[in-house]
């Protein structure tokens, strides 16, 4: 029994052990505290590198985020499972990620910080992932009314080479630096945006996790998501092979510190670490996935989910730029109303593009 | 009597809930899915197994066409 229970799931629990220790490792090695990887705040450095946003703290093209793209290509490429496609709802892909990057910089971190934080010892975390199993269940209320944002369509394969391209782009302007009179391309001098582990090291880790992340499908919000829709303990075992193993890890890297106030880029303002993740939860579960998995299906040539990815970088800009993040001091001035604004938007989407219009017009 | 279910083209999770539905309903007999991911390919099958359902897979042109059945 459980020697079946681990070979069905061995590649799965590897994947999730591998990020686990591979972002810690990353801190170890330079990367910004309990942010060994987060795909919300890495989104939101790339955001204010290409001078989105001027929050001169938060700028770095973050290799993190490109590697992720090319592992998964390089996957999808060599087990041919490259397909390009688009076509199902993209506006509203790209509004679902901008309102999931307002919630993620709420709470200050994606689904993947919320447990690294926690492994770090940060118990706002907690309220953090309270929040994002609310949103997620939201979501499958949803799900199991027939919400539905359309079939995608086949299409031309260099639809699907765009998201890659792009990456690739970035990756040139992380490797040449050019400095425009405008002062882009912005790097941070301070704060977490100027803290990074060696530019090949953390692409090539990243790399193998967007290659293993393809393989396996992993993914924190489907995890949570299938256990209560589908009862498939499956994903949620690689989600609790990564926490565990990044607890593990911290604890003999010495950086496992519990505690609730003066945690690294966090607040401890918990109705807003609760409610931004809500937001968040709620915005991956409408867009079928958390924000890992959109960069890996963006890998595979799935434009749709790209869109979403390219909905999230601008929602960064737009949240420092309209003071809706969150600092450590606590949520930015509009960081509460925006969280409620985004939900009522999550919910008249989840509304109209379900049975459930339907079955009101009927009644 | 033969089921059919065409999930081509629609994102995750909503192939693997719509066979699960269609197998809570039919308890036995044969479902022919239409699927052109991986991802839903994988669900389905992990799905339908555990629920004790025998699947056979056919590759054509880039996509699958499953066919669960007990």
């Amino acid at each position: 029994m459980l020697k079946e229970f681990f070979s069905f799931r061995k590649y799965i629990i590897f994947t999730g052990v591998f990020i686990g220790i591979s972002a810690t490792v990353l801190q170890k090695l330079g990367n910004p505290p309990n942010m060994g990887i987060c795909v919300a705040c890495m989104e939101r450095d790339i955001a204010g590198a290409l001078g989105l946003h001027r929050a001169e703290v938060v700028q770095y093209i973050r290799p993190e985020i490109i590697g992720f793209v090319f592992g998964s290509l390089i996957a999808a490429l060599v087990f041919k499972e490259f397909k390009a496609r688009s076509g199902s709802a993209p506006l509203v892909r790209f509004v679902l990620g901008f309102l999931a990057m307002i919630g993620a910089l709420v709470f200050l971190g994606c689904p993947w910080r919320a447990l690294l934080r926690l492994a770090g010892g940060d118990g706002n975390a907690i309220f953090g992932l309270a929040g994002l199993v609310v949103g997620i269940w939201v979501g499958i209320f949803f799900i199991r009314s027939g919400y539905n944002l359309g079939r995608n369509q086949r299409t031309y394969p260099l639809v699907g080479w765009i998201m890659p391209l792009i990456m690739m782009g970035l990756f040139l302007l992380l490797l040449f630096r050019p400095q425009l009179p405008s002062g882009a391309v912005f790097f941070s001098s301070q704060g977490p945006g100027s803290q990074h582990a060696p530019l090949f090291i953390a692409l090539l880790v990243a790399m193998v996790i967007g290659f293993l992340a393809q393989r396996t499908r992993f993914c924190t919000v489907a995890a949570v998501r299938d256990v209560i829709l589908i009862k498939d303990t499956y994903l949620f075992t690689g989600v609790i092979s990564l926490l565990l193993a990044a607890l593990v890890s911290n604890l003999i890297l010495k950086q496992f510190q519990p505690g609730f106030q003066n945690q690294p880029i966090a607040h401890a303002n918990q109705w807003w670490n609760l409610g931004g993740m809500v937001l968040a939860g709620l915005a991956f579960t409408l867009a079928g996935g958390c924000p890992g998995r959109q960069l890996f299906l963006s890998g595979e040539g799935d434009a749709d989910a790209a869109v979403f990815v390219l909905g999230m970088i601008v929602g960064a800009g737009f949240a420092h730029n309209f003071d809706t993040a969150s600092s450590p001091k606590g949520p930015g001035l509009w960081g509460p109303a925006s969280v409620i604004v985004g939900l009522i938007i999550c919910l008249v989407i989840g509304f109209s593009m379900s049975d459930l219009r339907q079955k009101r017009k009927e009644a | 009597m033969e089921h059919k279910i065409d999930t081509r083209g629609l994102s995750c999770p909503l192939p693997v809930v719509a066979v699960r539905n269609k197998l809570l309903e039919m308890k036995k007999g044969i479902l022919e899915v239409l699927v052109d991911t991986g991802t839903s390919k994988d669900n389905i099958t992990r799905m339908a197994t555990s629920a004790g359902w025998k699947v056979e897979i056919r590759e054509e042109s880039e996509e699958y066409l499953m066919v669960i059945s007990k």
